[in-house]
């Protein structure tokens, strides 16, 4: 399982990557492991506004359907529509083509309450 | 108490992820459902399918037992064959789906579902003469199923048979290192294959030479995606004790000539059904549907959902719902509330894949 150190982690097993005034939002390495194969991510609308752990996304694999929660507060201001045809990119590229979507209005200080790559791998051991 | 099948140790070595189904902790999948699913249409694949139970029936009055306990025709069976059929109830819905065996004219042997093993024997006991054998063999059984259409020479070749002569839902007792294997003509992805029963060391053993050769594995979810595609019922989603045959299309599979147990109450709810009927839908896209979601039209609910799943070769979402029966023509636009939002569907023939 590989977690990044350059990004920061929740419990429910997003990661959040912030880019000046953007943040980079997808899944671990390991919530994609314990999916399985994904089959289907419904991208939120942009122009959404979320809080944290409110609902993002929601992934589906061959099994079930989960939800995707904001790791920080924000505006959705892109989605990764190459999920509409690859959702498998989800599995293959967790942290990279398989990004979900990003935020703007941000407060990039609030990943300071989220894991760091040393905690959520303890996390999940 | 969640039981083990024999293989379980080899699921641990080959890193399945396990699940609790029908009182058993079985391999739901190893490398991934699409793959094994896809390894299963393309190649062939091994199952353990230790968990179901197998009953065997015997004596004099055996036959008439079990015409009177199944829907099943029977009757015209000759040994080394099989048929499927179902148990039911006095209100006709159904105890179980099972298939039967007839070993030889006084002795029979029955393959449940692992979930309903125990009400299954208790039903049997109940119903059948003071004189005839009931005997759970399922503890001392292993079963695995080789599926897939690069399954024969395979198969051929590990147990040294021939099995052109062996016909589709036809069965033989052969010996394997010494061991009686019944190979079966049966299988449930719709694809070439058999069914493999045997005492539980010897199925060991098999198993381990089919993984030995290189022959992958399959878990529960692929087995159960290709049930699906293949239009096969699911006990507890398109069969349980509140549905009929009738009301599951498969009448097929049920002898009116026999007076079996249930049969009244089916045929006076045949005559005065107005209610629900099994429908196969297709969804446009690649969002699954899921057992219980609503079926919509015009914002009116009309179904309920049997089965749902991603299929890997259709590459869209299928499943199964039973729908009013007055709006389940087939090309009937239909809507599948998921909870978020109605996913776009059209009411289709079963099965969605047919090699």
């Amino acid at each position: 399982m590989s977690t990044p150190d350059n990004l920061k982690y929740t419990k429910d097993h997003e990661w959040v990557r912030i880019d000046g005034e953007i943040a980079i939002i997808g899944i671990t390495d390991h919530a994609q492991n314990e999916l399985g194969d994904i089959t289907y991510v419904e991208l939120p609308a942009v122009g959404k506004k979320v809080e944290a752990n409110g609902e993002l996304a929601v992934i589906e694999s061959v099994k079930a359907a989960s939800d995707i929660l904001a790791p920080i507060a924000g505006t959705v201001s892109e989605v990764n529509n190459a999920l509409d045809d690859e959702p498998e990119e989800v599995n293959d590229s967790p942290y990279e083509n398989g990004w979900i979507c990003k935020l703007t209005d941000i407060d990039a200080s609030e990943v300071d309450g989220l894991m760091s790559a040393a905690d959520y791998e303890a996390f999940i051991k | 108490m969640t039981k083990q099948t024999i293989l379980y140790s080899s699921h641990q070595a080959l890193g399945a992820r396990m699940i609790d189904f029908g009182g058993w902790m079985m391999p739901v999948q190893y490398e991934g459902i699409v793959a094994e699913h896809n390894n299963t249409r393309n190649n062939l694949s091994i199952f353990d399918i230790c968990h179901m139970g197998e009953f065997i029936i015997e004596g004099v009055s055996a036959k008439e037992d079990l015409k009177r306990l199944l829907t099943t025709n029977i009757e015209p069976l000759v040994d080394g064959q099989c048929r499927y059929g179902f148990m039911l109830n006095k209100q006709a819905g159904v105890i179980d789906d099972l298939i039967t065996y007839r070993l030889d004219e006084n002795k029979w042997m029955l393959v449940v579902n692992a979930g309903t093993k125990e009400k299954d024997l208790q039903w049997i006991r109940g119903n059948v003469s003071p004189e005839t054998g009931v005997t759970d063999i399922s503890d001392q059984t292993g079963k695995i199923d080789v599926q897939g259409p690069k399954s024969r020479p395979v198969i051929e070749e590990i147990l040294n048979i021939d099995l052109s002569e062996i016909k589709f839902f036809r069965f033989k007792e052969i010996i394997w290192k010494n061991k009686t294997i019944t190979v079966s003509r049966t299988g449930y992805t719709g694809e070439y294959g058999v069914e493999l029963y045997s005492d539980n060391d010897t199925i060991t053993e098999l198993w381990q030479t089919f993984l030995d050769i290189g022959v992958k594995p399959a878990g529960l979810g692929a087995r159960d995606t290709l049930r699906l595609e293949a239009g096969l019922p699911l006990y507890g989603h398109e069969l349980d004790e509140e549905t009929t045959p009738e009301q599951a299309n498969l009448m097929r599979f049920v002898c009116l000539d026999n007076d079996f147990n249930g049969k009244s109450d089916l045929l006076e709810k045949m005559e005065n059904e107005v209610g629900r009927t099994l429908c196969g839908f297709k969804i446009d896209g690649r969002q699954a549907a899921r057992n219980g979601h609503s079926v919509v039209i015009d914002e009116k609910i009309v179904g309920k959902v049997a089965s749902g799943s991603f299929s890997p070769t259709l590459n869209s979402s299928i499943g199964t719902a039973f729908i009013d029966r007055k709006k389940s023509a087939i090309n009937t636009v239909i809507g599948i509330d998921n909870g978020r939002k109605i996913l776009d569907a059209t009411i289709i023939d079963l099965p969605f894949y047919k090699r």
